[in-house]
């Protein structure tokens, strides 16, 4: 098989075995909603009401409406992917030195 | 450690814009001399990489969570410019699709992620790898070394830029309107994360994908950087 395909299939892989990432479901440090801040604070600052929510993000968390957990996380990870490579060759195409 | 909209303060943030732009700018041209057709799927290979890799959170003492970046080893296979780029990219999608990571605060965790991350990674690696032979003991330790101390060189900086929050951006009694923590929580809860288990999670992402490349593939592809090798 020839290496860069080799690679290709790497990253599906991962993309098949990334619902381990659930496994921890704590939040990252300093990532946590509203909801969290009351509970860790008992409010929530006021700037952060006022910009908190200025963008909703249509899978917000890597979740797909009625996908369930594991496989909206997989389905988030190859739509995530596909559109970092699309994203990246058209970049790189635009950049790459003409040879 | 994307931060969300809402941690830093509208202008903090317009900072942050000002700070990554220039890089943007430089990367591209860099970039522009540097990469060829061939290297272009790597460019996406890579950034996609990222992507996935930060999609394996760990658990980190303090019942929170981190995760690699794998920026260090873009910037090893093809330089921290494109680096830069590739990051950037995967960063803007986990933004504006998936919420991982602010609008507002997309400047600052580029500057974090895609440019402190991949260029002080980039350069204690060439700095501890100069002269070594690609394969060798030294190199190995200094790919990990470089991986290591870029992630938490970027875990450092959105540990600064939260952690002065509640110093310069108060109500009049003193409340904060941003991130609430202060510098003397924020380093160490960032610190504490990324030197232990995130730091290593980074390391073990950067040899093994180095590892897989170098030994079961021949890419056929020549990087820019002096120690080549690393694919054969």
């Amino acid at each position: 098989m020839k290496g860069i395909k080799k690679l290709w299939l790497g990253l599906g892989l991962l993309a098949l075995i990334s619902p381990l990432g659930l496994l921890a479901t704590n939040t990252a440090w300093g990532e946590w909603g509203s909801d969290e801040l009351t509970k860790l604070l008992g409010y929530v600052p006021a700037g952060m009401v006022k910009f908190s929510d200025i963008w909703k993000a249509p899978f917000a968390d890597y979740t797909i409406p009625q996908a369930g957990d594991k496989p909206g996380y997989i389905i988030s990870v190859l739509v995530g992917m596909a559109l970092i490579v699309l994203i990246t060759w058209f970049i790189g195409r635009l950049l790459a030195r003409k040879q | 450690m994307h931060i969300p909209d809402g941690y830093l303060s509208p202008s903090t943030c317009a900072v942050m814009y000002a700070a990554s732009a220039p890089v943007w700018y430089w990367s591209a041209k860099k970039v522009s001399k540097t990469l060829t057709a061939r290297m272009v799927p790597l460019l996406s290979i890579f950034a996609a990489f990222s992507f996935v890799v930060m999609m394996f959170n760990v658990p980190v003492p303090g019942g929170t969570t981190a995760h690699a970046v794998g920026g260090t080893l873009m910037a090893i296979i093809l330089g921290p410019w494109a680096a830069a780029i590739g990051v950037s990219v995967a960063l803007l999608v986990q933004a504006i699709f998936f919420g991982d990571g602010g609008i507002l605060s997309y400047g600052a965790n580029c500057f974090n992620m895609a440019i402190v991350l991949p260029f002080v990674g980039y350069f204690i690696y060439w700095l501890t790898s100069r002269g070594a032979a690609a394969g060798s003991g030294r190199h190995w330790f200094a790919i990990a070394l470089g991986s290591y101390a870029g992630i938490n060189a970027a875990a450092l900086c959105a540990a600064i830029e939260l952690g002065i929050q509640p110093l310069l951006f108060h109500t009049a009694n003193g409340t904060p309107l941003y991130c609430p923590y202060n510098l003397s929580q924020t380093i160490p809860a960032m610190m504490i994360a990324h030197l232990t288990i995130a730091g290593i999670a980074e390391v073990i992402a950067t040899e093994g994908v180095l590892a897989f490349t170098r030994h079961s593939i021949h890419l056929g592809i020549k990087t820019n950087i002096k120690d080549e090798g690393i694919i054969a």
